[in-house]
């Protein structure tokens, strides 16, 4: 046989480099937040703009480093309201998809319900599990979470199982394997891509959740109570400084995810067995 | 002789828009042969394929390869399957995508990777095990797939278009390659075209087939010599062969517009 088009996978550069070219890339990111903030920071001068429509930044940050303990303690409650609704919410909405793929005959029983759960008004719903599951405690911010990871999960996870091409069905089926292996080998490694995009939609969704449901009361340790709070008494700079460190936690939730993903993409695609 | 295949009476309904897509299909394969099905879309060729490897059950008829129903053939891994399209696994290296009907049949790391290698030396791709599929060439994927079906030496391969997706330099390289591969395997192949110059190259025999309701018009026995290299793309036999089929092709489908008006 002749010559043959050789494939060269580059090597791998050296980590300062990697870094370097990464900084590189959220450069323009960056500048455009630092303009934002100094436009935001003048304007207020400039035009008189009253604090109780937007404080200035820095009065803000200020603010921030003064309730830093009390902010950040609110935040990490609210966060694990969140993310015990992103587990039960996520694991519901895979555990749905793989019956409704699997059983056809009771998917098709099951998935006008699973649709009709993306048209619940989350906000209206808030106050009835607040009264379901009491308006205190973790569980009726979680259950709230859930609800909103529930549904981009579940169709995500349908969409990739389902996405299998019948080429490839028939190939392992030629061997003669069984539902198992086809699901094994073929369907879950087809659908994990889909499943990890929704994962991601949905930590930001949940920490939205949680503090929705907090609005409509909630332990007063938690960050949507302390920012509804602070709202209320018209120290407008916590109740933004609040919103920035929501905002930092769904951020941070949602990276670490992506972080997951990587590292089980690489190893489902690993040269190991 | 035994047969390979012995397909008897065969026919093919799909229930849906009430369609014959095969009938009365008499065909017996002999150990070592070389078999293409070329015929126009809609003649059946693929279908036909698919019932001989069990992926879909005939309406009438019976299909037996090694001398067992089809099914049973199917569960004793009596045949390897290649598709047009490579159906290689992206999140698999290329020395895993071989390997996979190997760990359904429970192999051990060590015998896999013995085997693998072997394979991908056949086919000529050494080096490139670790590769993801998405980095190889299109003929190169083919090479894989091919190395794949027969990774655990099927006595019948099973080839759906396979080189039809490809440019006609890679098309006619693969050609000879899997004319190697087939003399070394000492396998059985059928193998489905609508190339007329590919089946000729390629085959012992060559069967015509004609649409509506899909059927064989005709059988063409090649008797050029093996084995075959560039230069029997020139003899005046293959041409003359190429021709024979060329106009058993036409003489099926006009019979068939004649039908079915």
């Amino acid at each position: 046989m002749t010559a043959q088009p050789v494939v060269v996978t580059p090597p791998r550069d050296s980590l300062s480099r990697r870094v370097g070219r990464r900084a590189l890339e959220w450069l323009p990111a960056g500048l455009v937040l630092v303009l934002v903030l100094v436009i935001w920071q003048e304007s207020i001068a400039v035009f008189h703009i009253k604090r109780f429509l937007a404080p200035k930044p820095t009065a803000i940050a200020g603010n921030f480093w003064t309730n830093r303990g009390e902010l950040l303690h609110g935040g990490w409650y609210t966060f694990q309201e969140a993310f015990g609704g992103w587990v039960i919410g996520c694991g519901l909405g895979i555990l749905v998809a793989l019956v409704l793929a699997r059983w056809r005959r009771l998917g098709r029983a099951l998935q006008p319900y699973a649709i009709a759960a993306s048209a619940i008004p989350i906000i209206a719903f808030a106050p009835i599990t607040n009264a379901w599951f009491g308006p205190f405690g973790k569980t009726s911010k979680m259950a709230i979470a859930a609800v909103l990871c529930f549904f981009p999960v579940f169709v995500n996870t349908v969409r990739g199982l389902t996405s299998v091409r019948p080429s490839s069905i028939e190939l392992m089926r030629s061997y003669a394997a069984g539902e198992i292996d086809i699901f094994r080998r073929v369907r879950f490694p087809t659908a994990l891509p889909f499943v990890f995009t929704a994962l991601k939609i949905a930590t930001v969704l949940a920490m939205i959740g949680a503090i929705v449901g907090e609005y409509f009361g909630g332990s007063p340790e938690a960050l949507g109570v302390l920012i509804n709070s602070r709202n209320a008494t018209f120290d407008f700079e916590e109740a933004w400084a609040g919103i920035g460190v929501a905002c930092a936690f769904g951020i941070g939730f949602y990276l670490a995810v992506a972080a997951l993903e990587r590292v089980v993409l690489r190893r489902a695609s690993s040269t190991e067995d | 002789m035994s047969n390979v295949v012995k397909v008897e009476k065969l026919t093919k309904r799909f229930e849906r828009g009430d369609v014959v897509a095969l009938q009365d299909i008499d065909l017996a394969i002999e150990p070592g042969e070389f078999i293409s099905l070329i015929g126009p879309s809609g003649c059946g060729k693929s279908t036909l394929l698919r019932v001989i490897g069990d992926l879909i059950p005939p309406t009438t008829g019976t299909v037996t390869v090694n001398g067992k129903p089809a099914p049973r053939a199917r569960a004793d891994h009596d045949y390897g399957i290649v598709f047009q399209d490579s159906v290689l696994f992206d999140w698999r290296t290329v020395a895993k995508n071989v390997a996979l009907p190997l760990e359904l049949l429970g192999w051990d790391r060590a015998r896999r990777k013995a085997r693998v290698d072997e394979l991908l030396a056949l086919v000529e791709l050494q080096g490139f095990g670790d590769h993801h599929p998405w980095q190889l060439s299109g003929g190169m994927q083919m090479r894989v797939a091919i190395a794949r079906a027969l990774s655990f030496e099927p006595a019948l391969l099973l080839m759906d278009e396979p080189f039809g997706a490809l440019d006609e330099m890679t098309r006619e390289r693969l050609n000879m390659e899997l004319l190697d591969i087939w003399e070394a395997s000492k396998s059985t192949v059928v193998f489905v075209t609508h190339s007329i110059a590919e089946a000729v190259f390629l085959s012992t025999r060559v069967v015509v087939m004609s649409p509506r309701p899909g059927r064989i018009s005709d059988v063409v026995q090649i008797d050029l010599p093996y084995p075959r290299d560039a230069r029997t793309r020139e003899e005046p036999r293959y041409f003359e062969l190429v021709t024979r089929v060329r106009e058993a092709l036409h003489l099926g489908s006009d019979a068939g517009r004649a039908v079915t008006p």
